[in-house]
């Protein structure tokens, strides 16, 4: 069967060994995080959990399943790209030189980052869209000199 | 009322209905030893944390109820996860208290400091660690209802020294919070029925499932009904009678070689409580290829997880056998005159073809005749309780489970060890009920220190240990799978099991010779005490039919014992 990535969204027990009950039950039986995003809802009680993987349809309905057994999971979906928004985030630190400067201005335009932080030679750039977005503005700025960077895992939205 | 931690915690067990707990006491458990000490709760003091944990599994497999251990921080914690892993694979309810340093030194790698819950996750249904007194009460409640509700399974509270001597004010819970979904059933019966009416050769295929939702009288009442020929697996044995013309005994592996064979031809399986384990379906594409499945289960995640289903019952099984019995009764659902006639003599001819058997001489005693006299002398009514091993696959293949609750072993994660504290678990629910466990000699040497709790609490466990001197199971396979090359499963050393009886203050006995079997027997079981048969069988009887690992079931003609001699 083909493989995808699936994004899974979980609402959980805010409890601190919620998140390794869920990451153990998709490790121990074999299942890869790719990705993983973890913060509260409006319910303070309640956590939203946010991951993908690689995997095919029937090991998904499996991980769904196995995923709603454990207590602290009050609710699963597995949201695709057609029900679904996705958005992921990243902050990319450059080298600020006299020579790039006007070319990364000019990158941001196109790439939809904003300078989030400038200082006398580096800044710190925030791109925020799709994961294949956020590889286009990495692969975009890499020979611009890119220091370090640190980005988020998915985090998606039903639509219906 | 205001109570400490430990005397809300008597409390809460009452409040269960809890009457026995199995246990060891240290360090991080004194307060609430303290409190078995002042309430008379009973208390069945074994000699291992092990055994605790089996014997709490045994208590509920054979009684239907939750299970309960106490055991101390660090090292008897630890000295638990096998019992509870145990528990988990074949989804018995039990609830295990472990003690925990108090909550300040979590974290600090204190003196016996383990982080139970986290090695545990993996191997419990849910686990808790009770950080504050006034949770402790609902917690429990909560532990109790996780472990039995739904498919059941262990749940693990862990109790810090100073959450148990704090005092808070005490009320019973009345409601928890927890939400374990339960699944009302959702079937149309005409889902069922309709394959059963069009089908040429159907065949049930029960499992644990039917034992834990208490719907054995629900099998046995729709199996006679619709005139379904039965096969159960390990976990399934005594659902379904044993003694019924209907009964083809268990597949898989060392299952019999017409419940694979009627498997591998069916062209209908109803498949009750089970989640198809790798050692019974063989090669998982090549099980029951003509069969259109019906699979009911509790736990959503068996259905399609091995075999896809082409009707799935997200149900506990009682709840959908009582569903199909009664539009049985009340519909005018026939099946055409003789429409199973050929399939019920195509089970015959297997039957006749390949029945279990063994040889009997005048020498060396088979292990086999000693399951079959045993069976003879208790007719059935006793709890059987085994290790793992070749012992194991001879009870489920010789002895008849006619009734639920009565066979007890360890088929997910394979314990060897198992049985006898489960026995001590089970005679414990029952005194009054013969309980024996079918044992070989190396599993009977990983919880043989369990003899003294036998015989301190005057419980009457009858050993039957099939003495090969081998790690008989693993010798099969270097046998078959790696040219008799026997590598360390000769056991050399063997304590004298009489001796070792007697020193225990239990009774032991042995046999050597085919006839005197029955009497060693007979002598043993009726002994009211603890007793050990040594019976000093055939040392390289194997377990046939055998179904080779990696093969289809229908390939297991290929493997009896005239074959590979
Ligand atoms: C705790 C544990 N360790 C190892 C095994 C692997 N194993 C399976 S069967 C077996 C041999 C059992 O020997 P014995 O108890 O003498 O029974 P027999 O097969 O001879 O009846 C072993 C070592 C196991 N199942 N459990």
């Amino acid at each position: 069967m083909k493989k995808k990535a699936y994004t899974v969204s979980l609402l959980v027990n805010n409890k601190p060994d919620v998140l390794s009950r869920v990451s153990g039950t998709l490790g121990g039986r074999g299942y890869n995080i790719e990705s993983l995003c973890v913060n509260t809802t409006m319910d303070p009680e309640i956590s939203k959990i946010v991951l993908t993987t690689i995997s095919n349809k029937t090991s998904v309905i499996q991980i769904k399943k196995q995923l709603d057994k454990l207590v602290d999971v009050r609710k699963t979906s597995v949201l695709t790209n057609g029900n679904a928004t996705e958005r992921e985030m990243a902050l990319i630190k450059m080298n600020v030189t006299e020579e790039n400067i006007s070319e990364i201005r000019k990158a941001i335009d196109t790439l939809k980052c904003r300078i989030v932080f400038m200082g006398a030679n580096c800044c710190i750039l925030e791109a925020t869209g799709r994961q294949d977005e956020i590889e286009t503005a990495l692969n975009y700025l890499k020979p611009m000199g890119i220091e370090d960077i640190a980005r988020t895992g998915t985090i998606a939205l039903g639509r219906k | 009322m205001e109570l400490t931690g430990s005397q809300i915690f008597i409390k809460s067990l009452e409040e269960e209905g809890v009457d026995v707990i199995f246990g060891y006491p240290g360090g991080a458990v004194i307060d609430i030893y303290d409190e078995f000490h002042k309430s008379n709760f009973r208390h069945i003091l074994v000699r291992h944390e092990q055994g605790a944990a089996h014997a709490a599994d045994g208590y509920a497999r054979s009684s239907g109820k939750v299970g309960v251990c106490i055991v101390t921080s660090g090292p008897g914690a630890t000295n638990t996860v096998t019992g509870i892993a145990t528990a988990y694979m074949d989804s018995i309810p039990i609830v295990v208290f472990t003690g925990q340093v108090p909550t300040s030194f979590i974290g600090t790698d204190a003196f016996q400091e383990a982080d139970i819950t986290g090695i545990t996750r993996p191997c419990t249904k849910h686990n808790f660690l009770v950080r504050r007194v006034e949770d402790l009460a609902v917690t429990i409640k909560e532990a109790f209802h996780i472990a039995r509700s739904g498919r059941p399974g262990p749940v693990l509270v862990d109790l810090p020294k100073d959450v148990m001597q704090s005092v808070t004010e005490y009320k019973p819970v009345t409601r928890i919070s927890s939400t374990v979904s339960t699944y009302r059933p959702a079937i149309r019966v005409s889902q069922i029925l309709d394959p059963i009416s069009k089908a040429k050769r159907p065949l049930i295929f029960s499992g644990g499932g039917v034992i834990l939702g208490g719907a054995s009288d629900e099998l046995r009442e729709f199996a006679q009904n619709v005139n379904i020929p039965v096969t159960s697996t390990l976990m399934g044995l005594g659902a379904f009678p044993g003694t019924d013309p209907l009964w083809l005994g268990m597949p898989g592996m060392h299952g019999t070689y017409y419940a694979n064979m009627a498997i591998s031809h069916c062209d209908l399986m109803i498949a009750i409580g089970v989640r198809f384990d790798d050692r019974v379906t063989g090669t998982i594409d090549t099980f029951a290829p003509h069969a259109k499945i019906i699979h009911i289960d509790i736990d959503p995640a068996t259905i399609d997880k091995n075999i896809k289903a082409d009707v799935s019952i997200v149900s506990d099984c009682k709840s959908a056998l009582q569903l199909i019995n009664e539009s049985l009764r009340n519909s005018q659902f026939t099946i055409p005159e003789g429409q199973y006639d050929d399939w019920f003599k195509q089970i015959s001819t297997w039957k006749a073809e390949e029945p279990l058997s063994y040889h009997q001489d005048d020498k060396i005693i088979k292990p086999q005749f000693v399951i079959e006299k045993l069976y003879e002398l208790t007719k059935g009514d006793a709890i059987i309780t085994t290790e793992v091993g070749q012992n194991q696959m001879w009870a489920a293949q010789f002895y008849k489970f006619d009734h639920p609750n009565t066979f007890l072993s360890s088929g997910g994660l394979g314990t060897m060890g198992y049985g006898f504290p489960a026995a001590i678990g089970a005679q414990v629910a029952f005194p009054d009920k013969l309980v024996v466990d079918i044992a070989g000699d190396g599993s009977i040497q990983m919880n043989i220190q369990e003899m003294a709790t036998a015989v301190q609490y005057n419980l009457p466990v009858k050993i039957v240990l099939l003495n090969n001197g081998y790690l008989g199971m693993v010798r099969q396979w270097q046998e078959l799978f790696y040219k008799k090359r026997y590598s360390q499963t000769d056991i050399i050393l063997q304590p004298d099991f009489v001796r070792l009886a007697e020193a225990y203050g239990a009774v032991g006995l042995k046999a050597t010779k085919p006839e005197e079997v029955e009497p060693i027997l007979r002598q043993g079981l009726f002994t009211p005490k603890t007793v050990i048969m040594d019976f000093h069988v055939s040392r390289e009887e194997g377990v046939y039919p055998m179904v080779k690992p990696g093969s289809s079931l229908s390939e297991m003609e290929l493997l009896t014992r005239e074959m590979i001699n």
